[in-house]
């Protein structure tokens, strides 16, 4: 399988490259930082044992437009047939900082709700036009229920999710996997800091979950699995319990 | 970011004792995330309180994020990573490649800024050294926030001060080092029965001239005439022709879920563990190297089996100049303590290695696990009196219990290392729970920077 990953460098971007490159797919790695891009293609080689793990790589940041489509365009001169691309690239922040701070809360919100559907549209006609492929995109269990501790970061991401459920009916028919994975608390540089949840999962099992389901063409995939459970109980409380609980 | 966000605000070593405010910072970015904290950890494998902030610190940089491989020469064996890349993602990757670390300790959970820190050694030392004597080139970050590469030919004074200088002269970013080629990735052990220390000590030494990996284990309940009987373990690289066909399947890990109450590891069961491992069958043949090398990492957690006063552990190096009578002098202080340990193993260590602080020099190395009492104390400190009569050392890795005065006069080395550790520090920025302790460090006062 040849894919093509937005947020390689780090976390579970990382994570999903290196199972990827390890089983003998060939990935290609879009990133803000040619630099950390060049040290991660290092890696990913020499994990996978052979060179040809990793077709190339290209500077493409959510915070530009403008990058999105030269950098898919070289991804697929590179790789000739593009069959997946993931994007696990996003901005986070807590709650608190964003109410403080409206400048990174609209920056927020337009790299991952408007620009990574303006990304998501770019990759999605490129695979169509192929005649398919996987889109797998990582929302997040923050955007199934506006929740106090993370509105706004929840807000942009029930939106991309909301796009990525409208491209599944559109596009199914004709050959276009979309995947919308919604994590649920992970250990990684974007958590750190934050108290642990319980049913924290690491980068790597959610890179195994991630992996099964491309090869499966799942539409929907909490990780860790029990977050499907915590997220099916917290979507069936009322209004009033919601008020009054911290979570 | 309010407080109420941070992660839970208390760190321990393995030992899980002692206890001290502090939080773990992590970041993929090590340039970055270093450029603000005094002290980096690894995987907190350290058994005291090497890798715990200095009172008045409270963070520490926790490396394992940044867990790159840059690169990997195949002729010449050179592998540079990034701190945080652990021993088990080398041994996962490289081992049914035909390469492994020339040195490796007895976990696999640590990682390549920690083996470098604590300048570890293994079942080899007596042919191969400490990892120190493989470390080609590492990246630091100093005192003063210039990056900085050292090696056996460039800052050598940086270098040998930060091999075994347990994180204390700057925050290590990346390592480069020689990987080993291996014939096959299992392992050729042989085991014998040993009577008591003498015959133990002259075992050692005997297998040691023939044998790349030697070590023993010593039932340290029985006295007596039986002082120091044991089992001595020989290994050795399997060749292709004896090794299995298909490579060591991973090995399934149990977890320890709780902590155990006290007795499950008192002396009754550790007498009873000690006389049925005494008396087990011997094996010879093809071993799997994790159960080789890494007995204890199955158990995930297994430092919960010593309870909720944690264990702490005693590792000294008797020299040979001592003669062979001095370890049967260190086993006697312990039994005559009923100072009973779980796990002890001896080893014979080769030459002094690069490192200003680095623990193994010529001579007999004991290991011992303790469950943490009210006599711990007590204990620690006979058993230092009877290494600082012998002119032996112990090993700052596992230690959380001796004294400053004990550690000096085991330690004519500290004063050099201090200098060194000056020249490239002069404000004393880099500090742990342990120098704070042991090498005179200050703590830090909380507000102005003074």
């Amino acid at each position: 399988m040849k894919v093509a990953i937005l947020g390689a460098t780090r976390g579970i971007g990382r994570a999903i490259a290196r199972r990827l490159a390890e089983r003998g797919d060939t990935v290609f790695l879009l990133g803000r930082d040619e630099t950390d891009l060049n040290q991660s293609a290092s890696d990913l080689k020499i994990r996978a044992g052979k060179p040809e793990a990793v077709a190339g790589v290209a500077t493409c940041d959510l915070e530009e437009p403008g990058s999105f489509a030269p950098a898919l365009d070289r991804a697929e001169a590179t790789l000739g047939k593009i069959d997946a691309v993931v994007v696990t690239a996003a901005l986070f922040a807590t709650q608190d900082r964003l109410e403080a701070d409206p400048d990174f809360t609209r920056r927020l919100l337009t790299v991952n709700f408007a620009n990574t559907v303006v990304f998501c549209e770019e990759a999605r006609r490129r695979l169509l036009a192929k005649g398919g492929g996987t889109l797998c995109v990582f929302s997040s269990v923050a955007g199934e229920r506006g929740r106090k501790p993370a509105i706004l970061y929840g807000a942009s991401k029930a939106g991309l999710s909301q796009y990525l459920e409208g491209l599944d009916h559109k596009f199914h028919a004709k050959g276009l996997r979309t995947i919308c994975v919604k994590p649920g608390f992970v250990k990684t540089g974007m958590t750190e800091g934050l108290r642990q949840p319980p049913f924290a999962g690491e980068p790597d099992q959610v890179a195994v979950d991630v992996c099964r389901a491309i090869d499966r063409g799942r539409p929907v995939v909490y990780t860790p699995r029990i977050w499907a459970l915590v997220m099916f109980v917290i979507r069936l409380l009322p209004r009033f319990v919601m008020r009054r609980i911290g979570f | 970011v309010s407080a109420s966000l941070k992660t839970s605000n208390t760190l321990a070593g393995w030992g899980r004792m002692p206890v001290v405010p502090g939080t773990e910072r992590r970041s993929e970015d090590l340039r970055a995330l270093t450029a603000a904290q005094h002290l980096s950890r690894g995987l907190g494998r350290s058994y005291g309180d090497s890798s715990l902030p200095a009172a008045g610190d409270l963070e520490v940089a926790t490396t394992t994020l940044a867990d790159r491989i840059l690169s990997f020469d195949e002729d010449t064996g050179i592998l540079r990573a990034e701190a945080g890349l652990s021993l088990r993602e080398i041994y996962r990757l490289f081992l049914t490649r035909g390469w492994f670390t020339p040195v490796t300790p007895g976990t696999q959970f640590v990682t390549l800024g920690g083996m470098v820190a604590a300048d570890v050694h293994g079942k080899n030392h007596h042919r191969d050294g400490c990892f120190g004597a493989h470390v080609t080139e590492l990246l630091m970050r100093v005192a003063d926030g210039r990056l900085v590469t050292c090696s056996p030919t460039v800052e050598t004074e940086l270098f040998r001060a930060t091999v075994g200088g347990m994180g204390l002269t700057g925050h290590i970013l990346e390592v480069a080092f020689r990987m080993a080629r291996v014939p096959s990735p299992w392992l050729w052990c042989e085991s014998q029965r040993v009577r008591d220390i003498d015959e133990f000590i002259d075992g050692l030494k005997a297998a040691s001239a023939e044998w790349p990996m030697t070590a023993g284990w010593i039932d340290c309940l029985t006295g007596g005439r039986h002082l120091g009987r044991g089992i001595l373990i020989k290994g050795r690289w399997a060749t292709p022709a004896e090794a299995p066909a298909h490579p060591p399947r991973p090995r399934k890990r149990l977890t320890i879920p709780f902590e155990f109450p006290r007795f499950v590891l008192g002396p009754l069961s550790i007498k009873a563990f000690n006389t049925l491992f005494y008396w087990q069958p011997l094996p010879t043949g093809v071993v799997h190297p994790e159960s080789s090398f890494y007995p204890l990492d199955v158990l995930r957690d297994w430092n919960r089996m010593y309870g909720r006063g944690g264990l702490t552990q005693h590792q000294c190096v008797l020299p040979n100049e001592a003669g062979r009578g001095a370890a049967r002098r260190f086993l006697e202080v312990l039994v005559a303590r009923g100072g009973a340990s779980f796990l002890c193993v001896i080893k014979d260590c080769g030459p002094e290695g690069v490192g200003l602080l680095s623990f193994p020099r010529p001579g007999i190395s004991i290991a011992l696990d303790i469950a943490v009492r009210k006599d711990t104390q007590e204990l620690i400190d006979a058993l230092n009196e009877c290494v600082i009569k012998e002119g032996g050392r112990i090993y700052l890795a596992k230690d959380a219990f001796t004294r400053p005065e004990h550690f000096r006069a085991m330690e004519p080395r500290l004063p050099e290392f201090l200098r060194v550790r000056r020249r490239w520090d002069p404000e004393g920025k880099f500090r742990s729970a342990q120098s704070v302790r042991l090498f005179g460090d200050a703590p830090r006062t909380t507000g102005s920077p003074t």
